[in-house]
């Protein structure tokens, strides 16, 4: 095919599940995987009987439970009669309409970004729609994946497509290597710092560049999930032989010749080396420093060895949200972030609870205990994750040093379980948002940073670098 | 097809703030139910707790208000439909604000609510308007993309998709999507991992 310019895995991906323009300029878009989980879709099912219309591709949905599950006890009935209903309501609509649910008995059930990975129901050149914003994750593996709402997870049942505008696309790069304690949960906090968490609206984001060409699959997930926390509803990474090895045996993927056959077409969906791009943007990998957010959205994050920024060096339109985050947190500008103190430590959620994640907390555990006085709780992204984490004895390793060792779930990502801050408390997370109130306190309050900084910062009792522990 | 929706004539409401999240306009504990039923009165509950009164949804000058004027990347956040659900509940039948988060906007132009952005000065001028005066009428009309209030009439933006959707009464997508028929099979079929699982 003669182009004199080449196309964007965006591109690419995007033209192959047109299924037709429509004259406003959307596109009717098919999706090749909806996953679905127990808070979004009860509405959507409730939408599509009343509407007399069935599943339109059953075999292409997949459904766990993981926002209202306890981490503590998932015996049925769960105590919370809200969470029980909606548990029921999820059972009842799968199995009406065909769709596959993995649910704690399953051995696979997990947060629905872990377990779609895992179980290698994600694969490079899908579209991928889930109720949930973190979809973007999927994009890890050269998927285009983004999150919709209730009414489009109706749209999805009923017809497995949606109505789009194609976003634009912005290829991010970082270049060089990144330094020792400096994880993919850096480089993502780097990233929404430098372009802010509206700068993303209207971009899908390519992450590229040496630094993300290193990364492991779990490291390019990391990155991905925090995607629609810059704005961008969608960001990946071109599949590669690491993204390839991924798949390699998983449960949904291909096998035999048949894999092969796949593999071809997952490198082949890879953005072409003359792919035009709406913007370019680079990043060094070097100066990515151990991150913590201080405020109260993802962009207000500084270097662990640097101190809170000053509102007047900020632009007149960005004073009054500094403002807000100051008076929020509580904390003092130009003071140094590190010695912060915490009450709560949380390690888990879609963006930092796969295994690779539990390792790298779990060395910095080994090196000592919980600090009096801070609960900490590492909660596995899901049952796989549970599993091989005990296999490697991981789980003791949290306990003996203190940490409370959960089981699957979102956790205190969200608090729609037990899992909750408690008034003003001050929790080093490592999840995705540090919002007002979203750890389930009215005022609680949350500094993100990786999983082996929030163990730093268990041990420690206060924000701390984990470079000095490791 | 559902209503075509041409404008919105009401009251307005300013909501001054960047970055307000979903989180913030409906908390997720309400978020554990199985309906949208009864969400509009817990809408901004915990910002309106620590408000005392004082959160512009509780003010009397804006009772009864039809259109939220908004700050920059309103709704950004978590994809939960519930937050434009909870805020028609609440009373609201369009958005005027500086910009939307992606999701949040799909979410409404879905339920048939308008979000229309202004240039900077354009919604200052229409915040201060309709603070000082907030009996005014505010009037966002989809068709011209436009807002009127006592200072003036002001052009501003929305996607040509949603407004199409809007204006044609085609915003439940469902009925449109359906309509490309076995262009859904055929488009499916010629993906490879489509026939990888038909195999």
């Amino acid at each position: 095919m003669a182009t004199s310019t080449g196309r964007s895995l965006l591109h690419k991906v995007w033209d192959a599940h047109t299924v037709r323009e429509l004259p406003s300029g959307q596109t009717q878009l098919f999706i090749g995987l909806h996953l679905i989980h127990e808070v979004t879709s009860p509405q959507a099912f409730g939408m599509l009987r009343e509407m007399g219309l069935p599943v339109r591709f059953p075999s292409r949905t997949f459904a766990t439970v993981d926002h209202i599950i306890p981490t503590r006890s998932q015996q049925r009935p769960l105590a919370d009669s809200l969470a029980e209903e909606m548990l029921v309501a999820l059972e009842k609509n799968t199995a009406e309409a065909g769709i596959r649910l993995f649910d704690t008995e399953s051995g696979r059930q997990g947060v629905v970004h872990v377990i779609g990975p895992e179980l290698g129901l994600t694969q490079p050149g899908m579209t991928i729609a889930c109720g949930d914003s973190h979809t973007s994750t999927h994009g890890a593996f050269g998927a285009v994946a983004f999150g919709i709402g209730t009414s489009q997870v109706r749209d999805v049942l009923a017809t497995q497509c949606l109505l789009l505008e194609r976003p634009r696309v912005r290829r991010i790069e970082v270049t060089g290597k990144l330094c020792a304690g400096v994880y993919a949960k850096d480089v993502i906090l780097a990233i929404i710092r430098r372009l802010g968490v509206k700068g993303g609206v209207g971009y899908a984001y390519e992450y590229a560049g040496p630094v993300l060409d290193a990364m492991s699959v779990e490291e390019r997930l990391t990155v991905c999930n925090m995607s629609i926390e810059g704005g961008a509803r969608c960001g990946y990474v071109n599949p590669d032989d690491v993204t390839v090895e991924y798949l390699r045996g998983r449960e949904f993927a291909p096998s035999g010749e048949g894999f092969d056959r796949a593999a071809a077409h997952w490198r082949a969906v890879a953005s072409d080396a003359d792919a035009d791009y709406d913007d370019r943007v680079a990043l060094e990998g070097a100066d990515i420093a151990p991150s913590v957010t201080w405020g109260i959205n993802p962009g207000q994050s500084v270097a662990v060895d640097e101190r809170l920024p000053l509102p007047a060096d900020a632009p007149d339109d960005e004073r009054a949200s500094l403002d807000e985050a100051y008076a929020y947190m509580g904390l003092r500008p130009g003071e140094p972030v590190a010695g912060t103190p915490i009450d709560v430590a949380f390690i888990g959620s879609c963006t930092n609870g796969r295994i690779s994640d539990l390792r790298e907390a779990a060395r910095v555990a080994r090196a000592g205990r919980v600090a009096p006085g801070v609960k900490a709780l590492v909660v596995p992204g899901s049952q796989a994750v549970a599993r091989q984490a005990v296999e490697e004895g991981l789980d003791e390793v949290f306990r003996e040093a203190g940490f409370e060792w959960r089981q699957a779930g979102c956790s205190m990502c969200l608090a729609m379980n037990p899992d909750k801050l408690v008034g003003r408390e001050v929790c080093a997370s490592s999840s995705n948002r540090n919002f007002k109130g979203r750890q389930g306190s009215p005022t609680g309050r949350t500094l993100l940073m990786s999983p082996a900084m929030v163990a730093a910062a268990a041990l420690r009792g206060e924000v701390a670098d984990v470079r000095e522990i490791l | 097809m559902a209503d075509a929706i041409e404008r919105v004539e009401g009251r307005g409401c300013v909501l001054r703030g960047d970055d307000i999240d979903t989180d913030r306009i409906i908390p997720a504990r309400f978020l554990r139910c199985v309906t949208f039923d009864g969400l509009g009165e817990h809408a901004f509950e915990d910002d309106r707790k620590q408000a005392k009164g004082d959160h512009p949804l509780d003010l009397e000058r804006f009772a009864d208000a039809s259109v939220l004027i908004v700050g920059r990347n309103f709704g950004c956040g978590s994809s939960r439909e519930h937050a434009p659900q909870a805020l028609r509940g609440h009373g609201f039948r369009a958005f005027v604000g500086g910009s939307f988060a992606e999701i949040f906007r799909g979410n409404c132009t879905a339920l048939g609510l308008p979000c229309l952005t202004l240039a900077e000065p354009d919604l200052a001028a229409v915040m201060d308007s309709v603070e000082v005066d907030p009996q005014q009428r505010v009037v966002v009309d989809v068709r011209a993309r436009s807002v009127s209030c006592r200072v003036g009439s002001f052009e501003g933006d929305m996607p040509d998709g949603a407004r199409e959707q809007l204006l044609e009464g085609s915003w439940n997508a469902t009925a449109v999507l359906l309509e490309a028929g076995d262009a859904i099979e055929r488009c499916a079929a010629a993906l490879p991992y489509m026939a990888a699982d038909a195999r």
